[in-house]
């Protein structure tokens, strides 16, 4: 039987749930017996390849997010929604308060401060979405582990039961929304 | 001679006038529910507490507990029903549980976690709402308001003053404060009336105690809403 292959990536997050994922401690070198990583910040590989299972942490704010997110979806067997704000956009959906518009000139022409603004338009920089959207909103997403961030405890039951293939049951101390 | 009725098999017995869910209650056994407060007159709008009683699709705040019903609680079918109305009280307003004063003792929060409600797998629609921080004491987020009428109810029918409504129809139903201008801060509420301690989310807040509990440690952190109870009877219990 070939190991599964799991690729992780952070869009608009934190890295939060990636340190929560680290947070699995000396677990980690049991499943490192069991899987091979693909593209993660902890491999530092930058394309994705075929794989398994794909953790999205972050929502999309930008148009990057929205092509790693649809490159993770095509190579992965199952997309995982890791966190809130690939649950439900989170804190940086805070701003679909505002309009587009209002938020770079609050940012950089009229914010406290600011001298001679003026909006960053190099073509480097990813364009901004009009507002942040939750993975599942641009993608076909598979599971859900809530949590800002789920616990290293519920990272690990949550890969446990996807691995084995059992279906996901959390128990009631580690399922929550912030 | 006492007469019952069942849920999910458990006889539970009943007085006459009373709802499914008074003698639930009564009887300890837990049916999910957000609008409904026992000192309340029952409101019937969020529909958490729907069951099936004798095959029909009620609320068991507001219908009658009879003779020898057949009532279904916990079924995979009403589990389902009762994830998709969680999950559409959390899309229609702007819930960001980690930047939430109440979050860890919100009642909204809890049903969800009792339900095993993963996440909301519906479109967000994240409708603008604003905050009204104007009275000194307490702040009003329009965004996480789940349209209970608690509030309503508790200040109408507890402190006699009637400062809030909800206006609006469907979508568009929303909470209004009774002042000219609108903000709660030109009314005569006061952080010691009810209607200040019966809101199941962080809808209506309490200022100056933000966060004061750390997390673990917070109401619904280690047991469910069934074992605990609703957030108005420990936030009547709380000791400072």
């Amino acid at each position: 039987m070939t190991r599964p292959r799991i690729a992780t990536a952070s869009l608009a997050g934190c890295f939060g749930c990636h340190m929560s994922f680290l947070d699995i401690d000396e677990r980690l070198f049991e499943l490192v017996r069991h899987v091979d990583f693909d593209r993660t910040p902890l491999t530092d590989i930058k394309a994705i390849g075929p794989c398994d299972v794909g953790l999205i942490e972050g929502g999309c704010a930008n148009a990057e997010n929205v092509e790693v997110l649809r490159a993770f979806r095509q190579q992965c067997k199952a997309l995982v929604a890791l966190g809130a704000c690939a649950i439900n956009g989170g804190i940086p959906a805070m701003r679909n308060q505002f309009s587009l518009q209002e938020i770079l000139a609050e940012s950089y022409l009229d914010g406290m401060g600011l001298d001679q603004g003026q909006i960053p338009n190099d073509p480097e920089i990813p364009l901004l979405l009009d507002k942040v959207y939750p993975i599942h909103e641009v993608v076909q997403v598979d599971h859900f582990l809530p949590g800002c961030p789920p616990s290293g405890d519920a990272i690990w039951t949550f890969l446990q039961e996807l691995l084995s293939g059992q279906a996901i049951r959390l128990p009631y101390t580690q399922i929550h929304y912030d | 001679m006492t007469a019952y009725f069942q849920i999910d098999g458990v006889p539970i017995p009943f007085e006459s006038g009373q709802t499914i869910m008074d003698a639930a209650l009564a009887a300890g056994q837990y049916i999910p529910h957000l609008c409904h407060n026992p000192e309340f007159r029952p409101h019937g709008s969020c529909r958490v507490c729907t069951v099936r009683a004798d095959g029909r699709f009620v609320a068991a705040c507001t219908f009658p507990a009879s003779e020898g019903a057949k009532v279904e609680c916990a079924s995979d079918e009403l589990r389902e029903l009762r994830n998709g109305l969680l999950q559409m009280l959390f899309v229609e307003g702007n819930h960001v549980c980690p930047g939430c004063e109440k979050s860890g003792a919100c009642q909204l929060q809890a049903v969800a976690y009792y339900c095993e409600m993963l996440a909301p797998e519906l479109p967000h629609f994240f409708p603008r709402r604003h905050v009204d921080a104007s009275h000194p004491d307490l702040a009003i987020d329009y965004g996480r308001c789940i349209l209970c009428e608690l509030c309503v109810r508790a200040s109408r029918e507890v402190d006699g003053k009637s400062i809030f409504a909800i206006g609006g129809r469907g979508i568009k139903a929303h909470l209004l404060v009774d002042s000219p201008s609108g903000k709660l801060g030109d009314t005569d509420m006061s952080v010691h009336d009810k209607a200040a301690h019966v809101c199941p989310v962080g809808a209506i807040l309490i200022k100056h105690r933000g966060y004061d509990r750390p997390i673990g440690q917070r109401l619904y952190d280690q047991r469910p809403v069934s074992v605990v109870g609703d957030v108005i009877q420990a936030e009547e219990t709380r000791d400072d």
